[in-house]
């Protein structure tokens, strides 16, 4: 009898068809990942396996039977005996998916006495017990903390605790890393290994992330509009796709161990590019020249053919940046001097903490230094520059949900004076026209558009300005790959037309590898390394550089599982 | 429990703060008022020579600073007043005399203090289990009948005046029923029981439109809760939907009810001047009202001191069991 065993399961609400006729096993001990963008009906398998969507006003179709109990005709009594008992679900978020107002040892002795006859004294024990074996250091007394008091790695094993407490068959993981740091995703994803291969429970992984799948199970099923597009083995789907849609999605997927790939960025960009950057980015105007005026273009020229004595657009030095005063002073960014040049691409990479999104704002002027200066074109800056712009992680939250996106674009244009309305619309539609949007999305509002596009209108604001600069802070990581890999393009695209200079802000490694021509990596306030992007990942210097590196998952499992020991090793030496 | 400490230390420093800033604006606001200050103070009947006498007691020669301190010091250290020939002493905490009425007003304060006191705290304790009891019995029978009904009730107590009720409730219970007798005041020290009996009816008066308040802001902060990840957590754990309401989703609604019960606590004591009305009750609400209709400024100051102390002292006390119930407070 297979464990899970899923026939052409459908899920509704309202009008929207989540789950569209969806079939698949696990057996005992097996690994499944279903993997699929945003939309794609995955989380909602997920939730239907311990029938979540009783009382919601969801309508479910087909048989859903997991651990011999079909979910869809059981009792209420019954399918609270299946949940957490035989089948356990981790949550993405670990910080909402605890109860903020108790203690995370009694949470989960509370789950542990509603499937066991335990006294409160042997729930809190076995509390304790999983707490120390997902590697809670100090178990007895950190069980006595609340979910605020724990790090985003400890709650996410914390979760995973309270889904062990109860010795169940089938673990179900819905976005298990997807809100932590790549080193702690390694772990995580080790952690979730390890159980494995000791309990012999079966996993469900719910993600996005390809390479995420590719660490941690034995089977795939690619998702698309909740229909199964691919399912087998992961060797198989993710090493030779059969699907067009799994081909491009795993294309979408940026690299890390991949110099930057040029064609994927643009099809126009001349040989060299990577090592040439800002000749290249001449070469490609000169193409277009219809689209930058001839004496931008002659100024470009002069800059390039003289860069390395040019003064680069922008320079920072000795940057410093703390928070707070007196005892809870705390500092961001310590000391970081960095120079960007006309038409290149300087990536920042780091974990969450790290400063680098404090050190963006320090660079477009939205924060002002403690110590240090940041220079425009060799001038110490005074104010704000028009010319240094910024494109902003959240989409949603960095348009005004009430004005159009219209005018949201041309705030920087009244900003610096203009004030003839025929104007400022012309250049508007100009600008939408050239980030992919369409001139008559003018008087539309954020809402309308999906997140990639909203992106689009986020870069199409930072562009109203005629800015050199552009810092991006983690553009893409709300999108999905695809998404993702348009976005970036468009970045590209753009930085050869204008000459722009880009600073790329994210934590995620990949990404950055494939956008950037030096990268800085930062920790804790400073930059701890820096230099060429392949030079960088290729052969990092510093040992904090090689520790990211070594827990960004492979996409080829044979090497994800190598680099699993690897750590192992690491870990245990 | 370091943090909790000093937590609660910077509160209650914060509070002392906060009453000194309200005891400045009051003095101001009355006694800096255009006017002969004197002549409203003792009243239209004083003779010149009364009036000349309150000047002199008031300290009108000197500046409004140096009164104030006069003021805050027989607060501290009592005062003498000499009424013609008597001298008349006014122990610590001096709120001066009621010319007027020829009374020391911190006597006259405490002399009513007793009955607001027991007229809020009993109430407070009906409206809180009513009004978190409905909450909770309709955030749990969400969509259905039960909560529809609860709903239509709550927003009813709401709308319904307090003279509405109580005149109801009387005229029912006390006349119709003659289950009780019209209610009069008896101190509690002088008999439990009879006391309980006679605030019945204005406990429960007071507390159907607190309660009616509470019900609401229980209900959607319970609402609200439930819709959060944590919940959702414990029904994929199976934990039944008794324990996710009652001990998850309850504890959400704690901090908005504390919050909204140190406001109505405070201003209950000096503000229930209809409940204090129709039931008879000498307590601090009519007072106040009395004492604004004669222009008795020296009470006017005292008692709007000492409602202004309890809505303080209430909403300290509130932040600190706020912090009880949810550590991540003390943080910020």
């Amino acid at each position: 009898m297979s464990l899970v065993n899923v026939t052409d399961l459908t899920v509704e609400f309202g009008s929207l068809r989540a789950v569209d006729g969806l079939s698949f096993r696990l057996e005992q001990g097996a690994a499944l990942a279903l993997v699929g963008e945003s939309g794609s009906g995955k989380s909602t398998v997920a939730s239907a396996l311990l029938g979540l969507h009783r009382g919601t006003g969801a309508r479910v179709g087909g048989a859903v039977e997991v651990a011999g109990v079909d979910v869809r005709e059981v009792s209420d009594e019954g399918l609270r005996r299946l949940r957490g008992k035989k089948a356990a679900m981790v949550f993405q978020d670990p910080l909402s998916s605890l109860d903020p107002y108790y203690a995370i040892g009694d949470q989960i002795a509370e789950v542990y006495r509603v499937h066991t006859r335990a006294s409160r004294r042997a729930a809190r024990a076995r509390a304790v017990e999983v707490l120390d074996r997902v590697g809670i250091p100090d178990a007895p007394r950190r069980s006595r903390s609340r979910p605020h008091e724990f790090s985003g790695g400890m709650r996410q094993r914390a979760l995973i605790a309270m889904a062990l407490a109860c010795g169940p068959d089938l673990l179900i993981a819905d976005e298990p890393t997807t809100a932590l740091d790549v080193t702690v995703q390694a772990q995580i994803l080790d952690l979730l290994h390890t159980l494995r291969e000791e309990t012999g429970m079966g996993l469900l992984l719910v993600t996005h992330d390809v390479g995420v799948a590719a660490e941690s199970v034995d089977q795939v099923l690619v998702m698309r509009h909740g229909r199964a597009v691919e399912h087998g083995s992961v060797t198989a789907v993710l090493g030779s796709p059969a699907q067009p849609y799994t081909r491009e999605l795993l294309g979408a997927v940026p690299r890390v161990d991949a110099p930057r790939a040029v064609s994927a960025v643009a099809e126009s960009l001349v040989e060299g590019a990577a090592e040439r950057p800002a000749e290249a980015s001449v070469e490609a105007s000169v193409e277009k020249p219809a689209e930058v005026p001839a004496k931008a273009l002659a100024k470009v020229s002069a800059k390039v053919s003289v860069k390395d004595r040019a003064e680069p657009v922008l320079e920072a030095t000795g940057l410093r940046r703390e928070f707070g005063r007196g005892k809870r002073a705390f500092t961001a960014v310590d000391d970081v001097s960095l120079k960007i040049h006309r038409g290149e691409t300087l990536g920042v990479v780091g974990e969450s903490g790290s400063g680098k999104t404090t050190l963006g704002r320090m660079l477009v002027g939205l924060l002002e230094p403690t110590a240090g200066e940041v220079r425009d074109d060799g001038h110490a800056r005074v104010g704000v520059n028009p010319a240094v712009q910024m494109v902003f992680q959240d989409p949603v939250s960095s348009l005004n949900p009430r004005r159009s996106v219209g005018e949201s674009i041309a705030d920087p244009l009244r900003a610096r004076g203009e004030s003839d309305e025929g104007r400022i619309r012309g250049r508007v539609r100009e600008l939408l026209e050239r980030v992919g949007l369409e001139a008559a999305h003018y008087d539309r509002y954020p809402h309308e558009f999906s997140g990639g596009q909203r992106q689009r209108v986020g870069i199409a604001r930072a562009l109203a300005a005629d800015p050199r600069v552009i810092v991006c802070d983690e553009p893409v990581s709300a999108l999905d790959v695809t998404t993702q890999a348009q976005v970036v393009a468009l970045l590209g695209e753009l930085q050869r037309e204008l000459g722009l200079a880009l600073v790329f802000v994210a934590h995620d490694l990949a990404v950055v590898r494939q956008v950037s021509d030096r990268v800085a990596v930062m920790r804790r306030g400073r930059i701890v390394e820096e230099g060429p992007a392949d030079e960088v990942y290729d052969n990092p210097r510093d040992p904090y550089t090689e520790q990211l590196l070594a827990a960004v998952p492979a996409l080829d499992p044979r090497i994800a599982a190598q680099r699993r020991s690897a750590r192992r090793e690491l870990a245990t030496a | 429990m370091n943090g909790f400490g000093g937590f609660a230390l910077r509160r209650l420093v914060g509070a002392v703060v906060t009453l000194f800033a309200i005891s400045v604006i009051v003095y101001v606001v009355f006694y800096a008022t255009p006017g002969n200050v004197a002549q409203i103070t003792c009243g239209p009947r004083c003779s010149p020579a009364q009036v000349q006498q309150v000047a002199e007691q008031l300290h009108l020669d000197d500046p409004l600073y140096v009164r104030y301190w006069h003021f805050l010091e027989g607060l501290v250290a009592g005062q003498d007043y000499s009424t013609g020939t008597a001298v008349q002493h006014c122990s610590a905490p001096c709120l001066g005399l009621s010319y007027q009425s020829d009374q020391q007003v911190t006597a006259l304060i405490l002399a009513k203090l007793p009955v607001s006191l027991s007229l809020v705290f009993g109430a407070m304790v009906l409206w809180l289990v009513l009004g978190v009891g409905t909450g909770v019995l309709s955030a749990w029978r969400r969509g259905r009948l039960t909560e529809r009904l609860l709903t239509g009730i709550t927003l009813a107590g709401v709308a319904t005046p307090v003279f509405v009720i109580g005149l109801v409730l009387m005229i029912v219970v006390c006349g119709q029923l003659r289950l009780l007798p019209f209610p009069q005041y008896v101190a509690f020290t002088d008999d439990p029981e009879q006391w309980a009996w006679n605030l019945l009816l204005p406990w429960l008066s007071l507390a159907l439109i607190e309660a009616a308040a509470f019900a609401r802001l229980t209900r959607a902060a319970m609402l609200e809760t439930l819709a959060e990840d944590h919940i959702r957590t414990f029904r994929a754990y199976g934990v039944s939907e008794r324990s996710v309401i009652g001990r998850h989703a309850l504890r959400g609604a704690f901090a908005p009810v504390i919050a909204l019960n140190a406001n109505n606590f405070g201003s209950a004591v000096g503000g229930a001047v209809l409940t204090e009305t129709l039931f008879g009750l000498p307590g601090i609400g009519q007072e106040l009202v009395h004492a604004v209709d004669v222009v008795d400024l020296p009470v006017v100051v005292g008692m709007v001191l000492v409602v202004g102390f309890f809505v303080v002292v209430a909403n300290a006390v509130a932040d600190v069991l706020y912090a009880v119930a949810d550590r991540r407070v003390v943080l910020t």
